[in-house]
């Protein structure tokens, strides 16, 4: 019999939940996140994964509202001097490095001079920039040659910000990762627990202090109330929901969207949207090759598309998208605007017929890239793949990963020379939601990303843009470019949609920033 | 017998410099650059050629390849493209769960299958041979995949006995160790108990079928003496064979396994390495599961005379 007792204790010791591991829970926030955490350096890489973990140990000096207006964070505020020529900015007192060293303008100004050598706004405000340099140890300006209205949006953007560094490592060239991780963030990375491929860990900022006001998008009180954040990496979608309904982890980043509806129906599990502006498909063209050259073949691209059919087949819950968005600068924005898009709120594959023969397309192979391996943009391209032949065109699908499609859609040459005609992506965020920061409508030529944009008239009125601080005097200026770009076309908008976040339901306090952002998050 | 090992072992070196070769070329002339997924979604055309000049990759092919065999010869594998840590580091660090993965499958497919093996043969033809040998059909045809999610969906979500993913280490807590194997080992250990019940019945049979067993049957010994030591003993070096073999598998097979399960071992690091084409690591997981291979084959040879005292080298 006590044998059988013996037996009994251990089984059920090996089946019962860690009792153990019950407190450590209740202060752990495990996540599942989108993706592998491999490079530690936000100025080096654009990648949103290097993004979000920036953000967890790093601060930036101003924050956007939900207003998108950007608020003083690490600067206590700014003075615009000199016509609008001088910035002075000063910090708030009291700010530390994880390290224990103070927070001085020398390291805000070395961060600057690094980021803007990369980040593509970064480097617009540094053509204008004459120089930056530190007053004192909490004071430093930026001294611009000519006017630019957008400093202080620049220095709050969301994507790629201005992460403060302590200038000894800020002092890395760009080229080069920085191999420490020292911000002065609200929470603390664990290098020792770090495990490339599975887990990243932080924990609680004990110094950090933060700002007195509600937080708002990216800006306000960032708190950091749970003790430890465990950055979780499983690939595969349904074990990750296995998980998070089971309870073994509190936070999904990024669920399959075709699961949201399942989701909701499990009382244990909220779907959060975090995303208030959403993402933007879109299909861009190489404006390099022929017929992709001439306007006239991209606004027959246009007049392919009809949003829903697209949104149907990535997003499939008609909640989460929208039945038609012509805002090149995202629908819901401070720049929403449908200005030029009118032809285009319906397809028109007639019409498009007739562009495409006017722009001298006969019939030529028309390279289209269709990466695989990503489900929404695959079935996608698959939607644009049906819209082109039923125009008649001749259509080349050309498989991939998307890792080849990363390297191919930065060849330049011919698309019978390993080059390409079109290809699929998505972008979001605050900086889709400007001009100057969309960085896929960007159309100066072989400065513009892979597809390469070229219409110099159109960059030319967003640098008028820039150059305006009064917001209303820039809207006129808005609806220009607005029309011009459906008429150039940088890129083909195909739909406007959200990707909200799952969490157990004892999950609260999460903030809508956009991102992910884990400060003010608490378990009860 | 050592100097048969010294000669297998010094037969490696020329396969691993051939797999070397063939890796390198494979990877630099396949499609994909690291470069441009360094480089984020949102890069330029000239951030990507910065990253790429700063990897070395815009160098010639046989540059790189001399400077990748410079550092091989003297011991080093590299660094991680994205994480400028070294190969062998990453490596060792996932070789826990992928060789405890592997242990307790084999352990597991060992357990259920041999006795099952022996069962089916002795009693051939019966409705307990058909029933295994159907048994063993239908785990070996269902993909590991949906063996694994209905294993999470009966044990995890519906009983929640088990956890449904993830590895704790064993010098971590050797509860949790066993809790979070038991799935995945079941899940990848009816596979390989369903190919090692196959190879034992069919050796079986054939030993079953011997003079020496119809002599030991003849002389009055009992049944179970008959087919465990005279039998099995005899029918084991195809069956150590294909544990040998299937352990190695195990080692650089476990991909699906580790994916559906979220175990960080080294099918996820290829995976992973392979997707984002960081050269460094898929050259250096190679060689060492290339490795691997060769070594446990050799020491499946060197076991034949322990279990077969007829052979000799």
């Amino acid at each position: 019999m006590k044998r059988i007792i013996q037996i009994a204790a251990l089984f059920l010791a090996f089946i019962a939940p860690g009792v153990v591991q019950a407190q450590d829970r209740a202060t752990t926030l495990r996540v599942v996140v989108h993706a592998n955490l491999q490079i530690l350096d936000p100025v080096w890489t654009t990648a949103f994964i290097t993004n979000r973990h920036g953000y967890l140990i790093y601060d930036t000096l101003y924050g956007m509202n939900s207003r998108f207006e950007p608020q003083p964070q690490m600067a206590e505020g700014h003075e615009v001097l000199e016509d609008g020529l001088l910035y002075r900015i000063r910090l708030r007192e009291g700010l530390r490095f994880h390290d224990g060293s103070p927070v001085r303008a020398q390291d805000a100004v070395a961060s600057l001079r690094r980021w803007m050598t990369r980040d593509a706004m970064g480097q617009r405000m540094g053509s204008v920039t004459s120089g930056i340099e530190a007053v004192d140890e909490r004071t430093f300006e930026i001294r611009l040659r000519e006017r630019w209205g957008l400093v202080i949006e620049t220095l709050g953007k969301a994507s790629n910000p201005a992460f403060i560094m302590p200038e000894r490592i800020a002092n890395t060239p760009s080229s080069t990762q920085v191999t420490e991780t020292i911000g002065s963030g609200p929470f603390i990375f664990v290098r020792d627990e770090w495990r490339p491929g599975n887990r990243v860990v932080y924990r609680r900022n004990p110094d950090y202090v933060p700002r007195a006001e509600p937080a708002d998008y990216m800006s306000g009180g960032k708190r950091p109330l749970m003790e430890r954040i465990e950055w979780l990496y499983i690939p595969d979608q349904n074990t990750a929901l296995a998980a998070l309904n089971a309870g073994e982890i509190d936070y999904y980043e990024a669920p399959p969207l075709d699961f949201i509806t399942s989701l909701e129906r499990n009382r244990n599990v909220r779907i959060v949207n975090i995303d208030t502006l959403g993402t933007q498909g879109l299909i861009r063209p190489n404006h390099l090759s022929p017929p992709f050259n001439d306007p006239r073949a991209r606004q027959a691209l246009a007049h392919l598309v009809r949003q829903e059919d697209y949104m149907r087949v990535v997003v499939g819950n008609p909640r989460l998208y929208q039945r038609f968005c012509g805002a090149f600068f995202q629908c819901g924005s401070a720049n929403d605007t449908a200005v030029g898009s009118e032809p285009y709120q319906q397809p028109n594959i007639e019409r498009a017929r007739e562009l495409l023969r006017e722009a001298g397309y006969n019939g030529e192979r028309i390279v289209v890239m269709q990466p695989t391996d990503r489900p929404q943009y695959n079935a996608a391209t698959a939607v644009l793949i049906q819209s082109l032949r039923r125009a008649g065109v001749n259509v080349d699908v050309q498989a991939m990963d998307w890792s080849t499609l990363l390297s191919r859609r930065a060849n330049r040459s011919p698309p019978d020379q390993g080059g390409y005609h079109l290809f699929i992506t998505t972008h979001g965020g605050p900086d889709t939601a400007a001009p100057v920061s969309n960085t896929w409508f960007n159309s100066r030529c072989e400065r513009a990303n892979p597809g390469w944009a070229c219409d110099m008239e159109l960059d030319g009125m967003v640098a008028e843009w820039a150059r305006e601080s009064d917001p209303a005097a820039r809207r006129p200026i808005l609806e220009r470019i607005h029309r011009r770009a459906w008429e150039t076309l940088p890129y083909i908008p195909f739909g406007q949609y959200t990707q909200p976040i799952a969490v157990r339901s004892n999950v609260h306090g999460i903030v809508a920033a956009g991102l992910p952002v884990y400060w003010n998050i608490e378990k009860r | 017998m050592w100097s048969y090992a010294i000669r297998r072992i010094l037969a490696t070196i020329p396969v691993l410099c051939v797999v070397a070769i063939i890796v390198f070329l494979l990877l630099r002339l396949s499609p994909g650059d690291p470069a441009a997924i360094i480089a984020g979604d949102n890069a330029t055309v000239d951030d990507i050629a910065m990253i790429r000049a700063q990897l070395g990759l815009d160098r010639p092919l046989l540059q790189q390849f001399v400077f990748w065999l410079g550092q091989l010869l003297s011991g080093d594998f590299g660094n991680s493209i994205y994480l400028a840590r070294p190969v062998i580091g990453l490596i060792m660090e996932r070789v826990e769960p992928t060789l405890a993965l592997s242990v307790t499958t084999m352990a597991f497919a060992m357990l259920l299958a041999i006795p099952m093996g022996v069962l089916a043969a002795w009693r051939a033809g019966s409705w307990v041979d058909q029933t295994i040998m159907a048994l063993s059909v239908l785990a070996f045809s269902v993909p590991v995949f949906l063996i694994g999610y209905g294993l999470v969906i009966g044990f995890s979500l519906t009983l929640d006995l088990l956890p449904v993913q993830g590895f704790v280490s064993l010098s971590d807590d050797p509860l949790q160790f066993l809790r979070h194997l038991v799935l995945p080992t079941i899940a990848l250990g009816l596979v390989y108990s369903a190919l090692l019940a196959r190879i034992t019945r069919a050796t079986m049979l054939e030993t079953l079928n011997e003079d020496f067993i119809r002599t030991a049957r003849a002389k009055g010994l009992a049944e179970p003496r008959v087919l465990l030591l005279h039998a099995l003993k005899n029918a084991s070096v195809p069956i150590v064979t294909t544990i040998g073999t299937g352990l190695a598998l195990l080692i650089g097979g476990v991909v699906v396994t580790e994916s559906v399960f979220a175990i960080p071992g080294i099918g996820r690091l290829t995976i992973e390495a392979v997707l984002q084409r960081d050269y460094p690591v898929i050259q250096g997981v190679i060689l060492v599961i290339a490795a691997v291979y060769v070594f446990v084959n050799l020491a499946i040879d060197l076991a034949y005379p322990l279990l077969d005292p007829r052979i000799r080298f």
